[in-house]
């Protein structure tokens, strides 16, 4: 499948090109160049910046994007070529000659100065009461060129309103410095497009479709784009002060759960260095904040993994063993609200592939606001439920209106990584030196396989712990557990694993080779989505897809910035707190053990869950709905 | 009054057969006979079109493209029209000449949006071509096939430059491309493409049928050939002209009965505005280039006005892309505004030509990096004029 890869829609323009040479031998070889003076020598075809990054000397930029197609916009990052009459970005300038470059010659510095007073010129707002202060890119850059005056004035009217009508992502175009790299995340990355630069010249402006709010457009809020706005234009909608209320109000028992990605993240807003996994602490200051109870999201993961593992079982059974041909395969997981959305606008047809399972969040809510408010005897009317999530997409999820079947909203809050950490400092404190403490009961610690979910594959190898396990009877034929072929960060991957000396009851999937695909990133689902169509997937019964490249430790609501090697760092922070955790398969949590005794008596897919942790889509095609 | 006894374009008797005459020859030999004439882009950037069609012959690719830059659409030029509905055969015949050269299969004509009136004189004149065997499958008998299809613009000025008129041409923005890759490389949908000039295929039709040493007799030593020129402005006589390269302002003002003349702007909004006392600079590739247009003003004109017009033209058509370009040509526009009304002091002026420095360099197309031009020119050599009005104060910035 994978050498069948659709072209995606990005223009030629914003493609790296590639480096044609007339000596072919000239590519993979080195090229001797000159640095300020300097001798270096470097791969040849590597841009001036790459060769500049590699040999520490520190170049300065703005529309570049390590995820993203080069763009050469923002001009920023200039430097001089000897013999060269202009200027080149060095972001976009390949290196095919052995050239002498300038990277702090007068020229240079003069018009970077420059175009930083021009960008400055125009942009509208203050910086204390940005939500961007001290993580701006075009703050930090007017630091380092001493900015002290506007050189070229400094506009002083709003121009735009602040759009404000998505449940995730808010847009405030005077912050906008027009470096696209939204553009190229929404169109590049997830293949979705809801922005593009609009007019012309000054008017110049990146806007939806017929500049519609964002809550009319057709956008999955994977908030990629906020992660990327390299200042304030794009920020998350967030619902802290809704929540610090709750938890000032007597009447209220505020509820938290925290996904699995959020530990690894957190620490990057307390200045620690990407990978660092805070569990311990973050539920310390969960507690001091004033939440009445934390709660692990995990455990919400270890109950999707039962519920989905057995719809994908019932499925196989219906299918293979009473030839049932209206049963869909092969299974999609349904974890990713961003990817949700994804597959009800675009392919609309499809969505009896996705599985019924509720996401996480929404399972733990509805389960918040009836087991738990059974057994602590509140009254589900006074329990807000805050889903801490590395998501923006979670907070259009949990104002789904068939996200209630409790008969209350499942999900009161959708709070991101980055929000989380703003109460945290707002509360007077300082996450890493907190002392550990333990998730509360009735739901406690989770499992290894939960912890996973929150890296792109990890739903595929938490399934896979439990699903070969119930069949076989035997732990997964992979040393330590860890399911390899799940894990890395490449686009689409796939394995299989073959179902021998199965159990009594599972006899029809004996020697059945178990074919799964992973994808993140809707780009790639959208691959995914392609190969579906044109019959390729034929064979295949399980596939796991996260709208955000990376999976949830890459989500929009995560630390900005990010760039492959942060997410790389959290997944591996992840994946090592897995390995040192007693217990890792999902089956074998006895949290999940307990609620099927006590609540959802009727097992897993019965009757009770069948309400509470499933759900219905809908097909949006080009309508918002 | 300069003596002009000779025209490429106008004497109908001296275009000759040159599809014919190419089509006999090898690809390499036609490029050969370009690069012998010295024939350089008529665009204005002057880049030599032998090179070019060189660097898109020697490239290797299962397709490439012929593209006919017609978005004639710099203020002040009017002479790609004259040939387009005048002298069709030049420019048509050029291209494919243009696409046997560089063994292309398909060309195209980017035809300014505001130039649709022509289209239909276009495709007739192409239809002809196809039944007389001169476009189509196997012209003149010849294994060579090429076509040609005309794309019409939608009225950006940024698309005359050559990689946003390929973005526009593959449906998208109007934007400038990163160069490198140059277009004879990475063109057209990635495949090498020559994009030239209407007036350069033109002329290659003239060296193809005249030869390179005939042609090269005209012009300057790096300048070689006849210029056409769209004069308009302050002059009795406007119109399109036909002149050697190297001739000076001072003839070509005589020439079109200029009188009164204050201020000559060569290359049309993107090109430099010179006053008298430099008319006996020449127009060529040494001196001024231009793609073509002159625009005379007399002493009743107010160099501000002209000024604000054209930094007004270029506010609304830069692409929006660059900061340079898009930013800072407002904030030319507003230094504008601020002479106007007194306000800009001499220390905010000299920053504004330092600012219209970094553009010209740090841009990234053509586009922003000759949007300066006018203004540096114009408030350098009319500065007495342009600071009259900041008698009144000297606060500005």
């Amino acid at each position: 499948m994978a050498d069948k890869i659709v072209e995606g829609r990005a223009p030629v323009s914003q493609k790296p090109h590639t480096v044609e040479s007339k000596e072919n031998g000239d590519i993979g070889g080195l090229i001797e160049i000159e640095i300020n003076g300097r001798p270096y020598s470097v791969p040849f075809g590597i841009t001036i910046l790459e060769a500049c990054k590699r040999n520490n000397i520190h170049i300065p930029t703005l529309c570049y994007h390590e995820d993203l197609c080069l763009a050469g916009a923002c001009r920023v990052c200039v430097v001089e070529i000897e013999g060269i009459r202009t200027l080149q970005a060095a972001c976009a300038y390949p290196i095919t000659g052995k050239i002498k470059v300038w990277t702090t010659s007068e020229r240079v510095r003069k018009a970077r100065r420059h175009i930083l007073d021009l960008l400055l010129s125009e942009h509208y707002g203050e910086c204390y009461s940005c939500v961007r202060n001290n993580n701006c890119e075009l703050q930090t850059l007017a630091k380092e060129y001493g900015v002290d005056f506007y050189r070229f004035g400094h506009i002083k009217e709003k121009r735009y309103e602040v759009d404000r009508s998505s449940y995730a992502i808010v847009r405030d175009m005077d912050k906008c410095v027009l470096c696209k790299r939204c553009v190229r995340t929404c169109i590049d990355l997830q293949e979705v497009g809801v922005l593009e630069a609009t007019r012309r010249g000054y008017a110049t402006l990146i806007s939806t479709f017929m500049d519609k709010p964002m809550l009319d457009v057709i956008c999955i809020n994977c908030g990629q784009c906020i992660n990327r706005c390299p200042t304030g234009a794009l920020r998350a909608k967030d619902p802290s002060d809704d929540i610090w209320r709750a938890i000032d109000d007597p009447t209220k028992h505020v509820v938290i759960q925290t996904a699995p990605s959020i530990r690894a993240a957190i620490g990057e807003e307390f200045g620690l260095p990407p990978g660092n996994s805070m569990t311990g602490q973050m539920v310390t200051a969960l507690r001091m904040i004033g939440f009445d109870r934390v709660f692990d999201t995990n455990f919400a993961a270890d109950l999707t993994i039962m519920e989905e593992g057995t719809e994908l079982l019932l499925r196989l059974k219906r299918k293979l063993l009473f030839g049932d041909e209206t049963v869909k395969l092969p299974q999609f997981t349904s974890c990713s609200p961003g990817w949700i959305k994804f597959i009800e606008h675009f392919y609309p047809e499809y969505l009896e592939y996705l599985s019924t399972c509720k996401s996480p969040q929404q399972m733990f809510g509805a389960v918040i606001k009836t087991f738990y408010a059974q057994e602590m005897g509140l009254d589900p009317s006074n329990i807000i439920t805050v889903a801490v999530m590395p998501c923006t997409a979670k907070k259009f999820e949990c104002n789904r209106p068939e996200m209630n079947s409790s008969g209350f909203k499942d999900i009161d809050y959708g709070l991101t990584t980055r929000e989380l950490a703003q109460m945290i400092k707002e509360a007077g404190i300082y996450l890493p030196e907190l002392p550990k403490s333990h998730f509360d009961e009735p739901f406690g610690d989770a499992s290894g396989a939960g912890l996973i979910f929150g890296a792109t594959g990890g739903v595929m190898e938490a399934a896979l712990r439990t699903v070969y396990e119930i069949v076989t009877g035997r732990p997964v034929p992979f040393e330590n557990l860890a399911i390899t072929p799940c894990r890395g960060m490449d686009g689409v991957r796939q394995a299989s694993v073959v179902l021998n000396d199965v159990k009594d009851e599972w006899k029809f999937l004996e020697g059945i080779e178990l074919k799964f695909m992973i994808a993140h990133g809707t780009a790639n689902a959208k691959k995914v989505m392609e190969a579906l169509i044109r019959g390729e997937l034929e064979g295949y019964h399980f596939v796991e897809i996260m709208a955000c490249p990376g999976g949830c430790i890459g989500g929009g609501g995560q630390p900005i910035p990010t760039s492959p090697e942060i997410r790389k760092k959290r997944a591996e922070a992840i994946y090592k707190e897995d390995a040192e955790l007693p217990i890792r398969k999902s089956h074998e949590n006895p949290h999940i053990k307990y609620i099927y005794e006590k609540f959802l008596v009727d097992g897993p897919c019965g009757h009770i869950s069948h309400k509470l942790l499933h759900t219905h889509y809908t097909k949006r095609g080009k309508y918002i709905v | 009054m300069p003596i002009i006894n000779d025209t490429l374009f106008f004497d109908e008797k001296a275009h000759g057969e040159a599809l014919e005459r190419a089509l006999m020859m090898s690809p390499q030999e036609v490029v050969m006979e370009i690069r012998e004439s010295g024939l350089r882009g008529r665009g204005g950037a002057g880049f030599p079109t032998g090179t070019k069609w060189m660097l898109a012959l020697s490239a290797k690719a299962d397709k490439k493209f012929v593209v006919c830059n017609a978005d004639e659409g710099e203020p002040g030029t009017f002479k790609d029209r004259v040939l387009l509905s005048e002298y069709t055969k030049l420019v048509l015949e050029g291209m494919v000449i243009g696409g046997y050269a560089i063994q292309a299969q398909k060309g195209f004509i980017y035809l300014r949006g505001e130039y649709a009136y022509l289209l239909e004189h276009l495709n007739t004149f192409l239809e002809r071509m196809r039944k007389e065997n001169r476009l189509g499958d196997n012209i003149l008998g010849t294994s060579f096939s090429f076509d040609i299809e005309i794309r019409l613009g939608s009225g950006a000025y940024v698309c005359g430059e050559e990689t946003a008129l390929i973005e526009s041409l593959e449906g998208h923005r109007g934007e400038a491309r990163n160069r490198p890759p140059f277009p004879v490389n990475t063109g057209y949908l990635g495949y090498p493409t020559i994009v030239n000039n209407v007036e350069t295929f033109a002329c290659a039709y003239i060296v193809m049928s005249k030869g390179a040493q005939w042609f090269a007799k005209y012009g300057t030593e790096k300048s070689k050939g006849m210029k056409l020129i769209s004069v308009s402005g302050d002059c009795k006589k406007p119109g399109v002209y036909e002149v050697p390269f190297g001739i000076t302002v001072k003839e070509l003002l005589e020439l079109v009965q200029a009188d009164r003349t204050k201020a000559v702007q060569i290359g049309g909004a993107s090109g430099i505005c010179i006053p008298m006392s430099e008319i006996n600079r020449n127009i060529s590739f040494e001196d001024i280039p231009t793609g073509g247009s002159v625009i005379i003003f007399n002493e009743d004109r107010s160099m501000l006005k002209v000024l604000r017009n054209f930094m007004e033209f270029f506010v609304e058509e830069s692409c929006g892309q660059c900061t340079p370009c898009r930013v800072g040509n407002k904030k030319l526009l507003e230094g504008v505004e601020m002479l106007e009304k007194g306000e800009c002091s001499h220390r905010y002026l000299n920053e504004l030509i330092e600012l219209g420095k970094t553009m010209q360099i740090a841009s990234k197309c053509g586009l922003g990096q000759s949007s300066p031009n006018p203004f540096i020119s114009i408030v350098t050599n009319f500065k007495d004029e342009i600071m009259s009005n900041s008698i009144r104060g000297n606060n500005g910035r």
